[in-house]
């Protein structure tokens, strides 16, 4: 099948690409643009590892095909992380050991923001429900939890 | 696992999408928010020669009032849904149902229409809208229909929809003050697929009970809403055995979901009183 042109913004750079109709787009942005931060998981949005921001909202990036992406704005963990926007969220990751092998982690840290970034001050059950799907392997989630409402308590409420 | 080769269109307007899907007929897909085609395509457990993406029609976005009915664009995205007043105030029930649906990155993404038109089984839109009494407004190449959704679901994944038609909206009639509603389902985990559930709606004495993952379709509980009409919960339940058949499936035994639909019922009758 022949490759479409697509046009967009990566972390506020504007790409421009050839990619076929089946490429989906956390494989677009890993094997086309090398940004391996989204990692591929389950392939049919199950575990969240894929996490990316499309216009503003976070999306799964093995259910959104590339294609798809044309004209739009997305954001990967290696761009919200060097902006900074997340570094309290990232320290309490790690001062709280809410990762260990950190295949979820930049899921968990996109979807965790998306939560932060609506305001007010969510209490555990409400950060559970909003990690639901992010599947983390190693840590029982409960040191994310810890982490996550660290930030709402230190944020808090702020947009 | 990764896709097999398909191509793609984009189509500008609801006439290019109709004329597309023409041409390829049951060899195009239409996608929408595709968070349930894209796994199965992934799982290449579908593998259509084209996909017709429809997500630059503005006319099959928005919700507005009109005459006595809520329509909801097809493309309105389930976590808008979520945020929209127009249905917290017109459509309680379909209120209630958005946060059962998926994870939130799932709901940023999929569409109210989407849900609809694969019409799973186990969903909760098609459930609402059969409680409701809605309708679905369909473009195809014959000209636009609308249909109830009383006759909307036929089988398992199999509705009113032809390979030509495109899902444009859905219409809720607007509640009465006195309208009660009430939605619940039980899944292993919050966001998984339902093992049972439930969306009922009464005016009056007059109730509407729409049964899902118990069957190939949202399912009408017509004995037990006739029960509920002469005011008799436990009878309302009993007959159930007569409504619903539910069959086997991975998750549990049919014996077990009527068992869940039964405690369903129990569980949201205090929300349908008065």
């Amino acid at each position: 099948m022949s490759a479409h042109d697509i046009s967009l913004t990566v972390n506020g750079e504007a790409v421009r690409e050839a990619v076929e109709p089946r490429r989906t787009l956390v494989d677009f942005l890993r094997e086309d643009l090398g940004l391996t931060g989204s990692h591929v998981g389950c392939e049919h949005g199950v575990c969240g590892a894929c996490t990316v921001r499309v216009d503003g909202a976070v999306v799964r990036g093995c259910l959104v095909l590339a294609v798809q992406c044309d004209g739009a704005r997305v954001e990967t963990i290696e761009g919200v992380s060097d902006s900074g926007a997340i570094a309290d969220l990232q320290n309490a990751f790690e001062k709280r050991n809410a990762l260990q092998c950190g295949y979820c982690t930049p899921g968990m840290l996109l979807a965790a923001e998306e939560l932060l970034a609506a305001g007010g001050t969510p209490g555990r059950e409400k950060i559970r429900e909003h990690i639901s799907g992010n599947y983390c392997r190693c840590t029982g989630y409960e040191a994310i939890v810890d982490a996550i409402e660290a930030v709402v308590q230190a944020r808090g409420g702020r947009k | 696992m990764k896709p097999r080769s398909f191509d793609y269109v984009r189509v500008k307007s609801l006439a290019e999408a109709v004329i597309a899907l023409a041409r390829h007929g049951t060899e195009a897909k239409i996608i929408a928010g595709g968070q349930s085609l894209v796994p199965l395509l992934n799982m290449r457990m579908a593998s259509p020669a084209i996909l017709v993406d429809i997500n630059a029609l503005a006319e099959l976005r928005g919700i507005s009032l009109e005459g006595g009915s809520l329509r909801i664009g097809a493309l309105v995205r389930q976590a808008e849904a979520e945020g929209s007043v127009e249905i917290a105030k017109h459509a309680p029930l379909i209120a209630k149902a958005l946060p059962y649906i998926g994870h939130f990155a799932i709901r940023n993404r999929g569409t109210i229409g989407g849900s609809i038109a694969l019409a799973d089984p186990a969903a909760e839109l098609p459930a609402c809208l059969l409680a409701l009494g809605g309708e679905v407004e369909i473009e195809g190449a014959k000209g636009a229909r609308t249909v109830k959704a009383d006759d909307f679901f036929k089988d398992l994944y199999e509705t009113a929809l032809g390979p030509g038609d495109v899902l444009i909206a859905i219409r809720i009639p607007v509640p009465s003050k006195d309208m009660r509603f009430g939605f619940s389902e039980l899944a292993r985990r919050h966001g998984d697929f339902a093992m049972a559930g439930l969306a009922a709606c009464r005016d009056g004495k007059s109730a509407r009970l729409a049964f899902f993952g118990v069957g190939s379709t949202p399912l009408r509980a017509k004995k037990a809403e006739a029960a509920l009409a002469k005011g008799s919960l436990e009878e309302a339940v009993a007959v159930l055995d007569h409504d619903l058949d539910p069959p086997d499936d991975i998750h549990s035994s049919g014996k077990v979901k009527l068992h869940l639909a039964k405690t369903l019922l129990r569980r949201i009758a205090p929300e349908l009183a008065a």
